[in-house]
């Protein structure tokens, strides 16, 4: 029951081979048995899931599902989920219970899903490897000394691993693509505006974006399509109608345009994974479609642009965790300024202080022009790079990561190592862009993922492209051994 | 040495909006604590500002009856600092680019020439929470109601040079925004709030001296000690050779004297940056338009339109234009009585101001409608009963006694204008006051207010006194 896609899960449903509740139990269980050597669950919502389930399989046997009814899903725990633990992973908010549910876990559960629980993250969003959150880090299924990425590497690791058929995620500077890409399954970053932020715990409010990670393009577009749309307590939502995106994925190749950007072919990027990527190459040239080298000459700023625009928000975003109303609150506080000054000291992790603190810097009197405004016009020079690129092609493609999952432990001396992992994801969110991380093969029996990215709203023709891959392809079918 | 004070004015006016700036909680005055903060007003994870067209609406307004310029295109900004009241840590409002730019009002500074005071913007923000300090044994509750009320911040250019200048500019502002409807005004509740920044050079400087700010002024009068407090301990400093410290001061009503403030943060370094979670707000044209066709017609234009229409004094016309709700009633009792405009204009601004103080009640809220008040006034034209007497009956009908017509029945308090009725009552006067009556013949004419007070002793007040008079002259000339 769990190597099966969601299209199938639902046609099993709808078929009577199995029940929810059936398919859900197994789901948990396995997760009790497995989830030991991953760590990719924060909370496990048994109870919940199994009442959803038997309410799912009311409502097949009535004859009044949908496409993704009885469907279990994972919620990334940056997810508000009305009366369960909402903690991002931070000790900050480990005794928060969220009194509402965000528009994404509204809409799943509306069109029908099972929430199974909440999965890891690193801390507020911040990080590449899952290594900075309070419950402890992830373990990519594929070697458990390895990280699965960051920060959705509960979610990716989850899925991988087959405990659950598909996991939101959020991506601020690939935190969706990037452990998609360390764990061999799908993920699709939306364009900025597409998915509602409503209830998504903020950490840099102007590339957030809430998306999907499952295991084909297939699955990523039935939950795409529920979860986005406009909506009115979202100011930044865009009222842009949602297109069936399963409708196009078996659209023809030839013709398209695929650009592939020098700058993220440079070398940086491991030998194996060159290789692995150069191969899904010829495989879209085999399918018609034409590839054209093109620059974006300014990517190599979006690093350093990142890295001032979201830690400035993010310091704004992380202030109101402050003891007073809600979270964690210090021992016996002395006065107000202890009560902030150790509230946050001991209910932040090292990284999320180290982004306030650059954030902070960034945005203070005398360096606002120097960095955060310069920030932003890099900005625009990138987006200008794109809107250029895309004026000659209809996708640009690359490795989603450098390399493939590092070992624990790796890079956490050194930030800047660190940051430069999300060298060719970064400036996606910086330009407000779709994109998306596909299973490209394995480099030494570890998942290589290929990037695709669209113009604004191009979804539909991410999702078609990625799925062309796939039914040439069966790399989003290999399981991490041990989890198959 | 002469000196010149050079002061400016921060006024922060709640927009009366039903709900708060960014979310849709309520903003009425007065609910149990902690009652109308929703999860946007406590800022917990997750939420998202989305604003509130209505605190627009009202910001554009105002900015066309000061004759500003609405700004197409403005942006809200992050004003960041830490304190238990402000929930997300950071204050939403406008920085660089404010929804309103210049502007400028005339104003009638007391005893002193009128004046033009400008207007350097007006911006939209939101409002903290409340901190109360007392009443907790040495610990501060926080009341979130108030978080996230919309607030317009109106800053004046530091054109004022004098307590009163200051004082005109405060009360021109709160009647403005009362007539526009866009904010009661009413300081008690902390509507209408004003901070006043001051410093003080000798006369043909143009360079600022030190300025302090003087905070939470929450009436005309304070404003007026406190500035006149603040410019005297400044010029004292100075011309002892000192040197005025910039800081914020609270003003003490009991000892009339400014204060420094007990600092709550050290650090004013606001970190402002365009807050990601809003776009910027794009005024269309057509909105403007919209909002300027439905302007009220303004105080000062009402003022001079009650001078010419109704021949009243200026003073007269000020006093009944102070108020949007007191105009309207005076021009509704002015309809219902054809001409008479200046008894009506005594009466609004006598009896009826006299008795809504008194009960503590404004205009809308008194007892007595334009048409019920008017009915009274029309018996007092037509002669039915005298002047002294309407006071009587007013106060009758005031307490719910009924109708003009009805009480004046009731109490049989007709005007008595039968000539041989009175007449017969002075010649009883006249043949029991022979004294009185050798005084006045001897040319002692005060003497008739006697006669006069005796007729109307007689008449229970009921005589015409026009008549009294007239009657009385004519008997005792005789």
């Amino acid at each position: 029951m769990h190597r099966l896609t969601i299209s199938q899960i639902a046609a099993a449903l709808r078929g009577g081979e199995f029940s929810c509740v059936e398919l859900t139990t197994h789901l948990l269980d396995r997760i009790e048995q497995m989830d030991g050597r991953l760590n990719s669950f924060v909370t496990v919502t048994r109870e919940g899931a199994l009442a959803a389930a038997a309410d799912a399989d009311g409502r097949l046997s009535r004859g009044e599902a949908g496409p993704l009814t009885g469907i279990p899903v994972a919620q990334k725990d940056i997810f508000c989920t009305d009366g369960v633990r909402t903690s991002c992973a931070s000790r900050m908010l480990d005794n928060f219970v969220a009194p509402y549910d965000a528009t994404v876990v509204e809409r799943l559960r509306t069109a029908g899903c099972v929430m199974l629980g909440k999965t890891n993250m690193d801390e507020f969003a911040m990080g590449s490897s899952n290594e900075t959150s309070f419950y402890g880090p992830v373990h990519n299924p594929w070697d458990l000394d390895r990280v699965p990425g960051g920060s959705s590497g509960g979610s990716a690791a989850a899925v991988a691993a087959r405990l659950v058929p598909a996991a939101t995620g959020t991506d601020t500077g690939g935190s969706i693509r990037q452990p998609a890409a360390l764990c061999g399954v799908s993920g699709i970053k939306p364009t900025y505006g597409r998915v509602s932020r409503w209830g998504m715990i903020a950490f840099a409010s102007s590339l957030d974006q809430g998306g999907v990670l499952a295991r084909s393009a297939e699955d990523c577009a039935l939950l795409l399509g529920a979860m986005a749309g406009f909506d009115p307590r979202d100011s930044t939502s865009v009222d842009r109608e949602v297109p069936d995106y399963t409708a196009g994925l078996e659209r023809d190749l030839s013709g398209l345009r695929i650009g592939l950007p020098r700058e993220y072919f440079g070398e940086g990027i491991d030998g194996a994974v060159s290789a692995v990527i150069q191969e899904a190459i010829e495989i879209y040239r085999g399918l018609g479609a034409e590839m054209r080298e093109i620059g974006l000459p300014n990517v190599h700023l979006s690093v350093p642009a990142y890295y001032v625009v979201a830690p400035a928000e993010c310091s704004s975003n992380l202030a109101r965790y402050d003891g007073v109303r809600y979270g964690y609150r210090c021992e016996a506080p002395r006065d107000l300024l202890d009560l902030y000054t150790r509230t946050r000291e001991e209910g932040f992790g090292a990284e999320v202080k180290r982004r306030v603190m650059i954030g902070t810097y960034a945005l203070s009197a005398g360096y606002f022009d120097a960095y955060y405004l310069k920030a932003q016009q890099l900005r625009r020079l990138i987006s200008e790079d794109f809107r250029a690129a895309f004026e000659a092609v209809d996708v640009i493609m690359a490795p989603t990561t450098p390399t493939t999952a590092f070992r624990l432990g790796e890079k956490l001396d050194d930030p800047v190592t660190m940051y430069l992992s999300d060298i060719n994801t970064i400036a996606v969110n910086l330009a407000g862009l779709p994109g998306m991380s596909i299973p490209a093969g394995l480099a030494q029996g570890l998942p290589v993922g290929l990037q695709l990215i669209g113009d604004h709203f191009e979804e539909p023709r991410l999702l078609s492209v990625a799925h062309a891959f796939q039914r040439e392809t069966d790399w989003h079918r290999r399981t991490a051994p041990g989890f198959e | 040495m002469e000196w010149e004070a050079v002061i400016g004015l921060e006024i922060h006016t709640q927009l009366a909006t039903k709900s708060k700036i960014f979310s849709g909680a309520s903003t009425a005055y007065g609910a149990q604590p902690n009652t109308q903060a929703c999860a946007v007003d406590l800022g917990l994870p997750g939420v998202l500002p989305v604003l509130n067209e209505q605190a627009v609406r009202m910001a554009v307004t105002f900015g066309l009856a000061i004759g500003a310029t609405v700004c197409p295109r403005s942006v809200f900004a992050r004003k960041n600092y830490f304190y238990p009241d402000l929930p997300k840590g950071y204050q939403i409002s406008q920085y660089e680019l404010p929804v309103v730019e210049g502007g400028r009002l005339r104003i009638e500074p007391e005893g002193e020439d009128p004046m033009v005071v400008g207007i350097t913007r007006a911006h939209l923000e939101e409002d903290a929470g409340k901190s109360l300090h007392e009443d907790f044994s040495g610990m501060t509750g926080i009341d979130l109601n108030r978080a996230g009320t919309p607030l317009l911040e109106i800053v004046s250019e530091p054109e004022m040079r004098s307590a009163a200048q200051a004082v005109a500019y405060m009360k021109k502002i709160h009647t403005l925004v009362r007539y526009l409807g866009i904010c009661d005004g009413n300081m008690q509740e902390g509507s209408f709030r004003c901070d006043a920044n001051i410093s003080v050079r000798p006369v043909g400087r143009t360079a600022f001296g030190t300025r302090t700010e003087i905070k939470n002024l929450n009436s005309f009068r304070f404003v007026e000690r406190a500035l006149r407090f603040e410019i005297e301990r400044q010029v004292e400093i100075l011309e002892g050779g000192g040197a005025v410290v910039q800081e914020t001061r609270l003003y003490d009503p009991a000892r009339d004297e400014t204060r420094p403030m007990r600092s709550k943060e050290e650090a004013n370094d606001y970190r402002y940056f365009p807050d990601p979670d809003l776009l910027p707000l794009e005024i269309p044209q057509t909105l403007i338009e919209a909002v300027r066709d439905a302007l009220p017609e303004l105080p000062d234009a009402k003022r001079e339109r009650f001078v010419s229409d109704y021949a009243l004094s200026e003073y007269d016309a000020l006093a009944l234009t102070g108020s949007r709700e007191m105009a309207d009633y005076y021009e509704a009792l002015v309809a219902e009585l054809d001409g008479q405009a200046k008894l009506a204009a005594n009466w609004v601004m006598g009896a009826l101001s006299a008795a809504l103080n008194r009960d503590g009640l404004t205009i809308d809220e008194g007892p007595l409608g334009p048409a019920a008040l008017a009915g009274l006034l029309a018996r007092v034209v037509d002669d039915t009963i005298s002047g002294k007497i309407a006071k009587e009956v007013f106060e009758a009908m005031w307490a719910g006694e009924g109708e003009a017509d009805q009480i004046i029945e009731a109490r049989g308090l007709r005007q008595i204008t039968d000539s041989s009725a009175i007449e017969g009552l002075i010649d009883e006067i006249i043949a029991a006051s022979p004294q009185q009556v050798a005084q006045y013949r001897s040319g002692k004419t005060k003497v008739l207010g006697y006669f006069v007070g005796q007729v109307m002793k007689a008449t229970q007040g009921k005589a015409n006194p026009a008549q009294v008079n007239q009657l009385l002259k004519s008997r005792l000339d005789r």
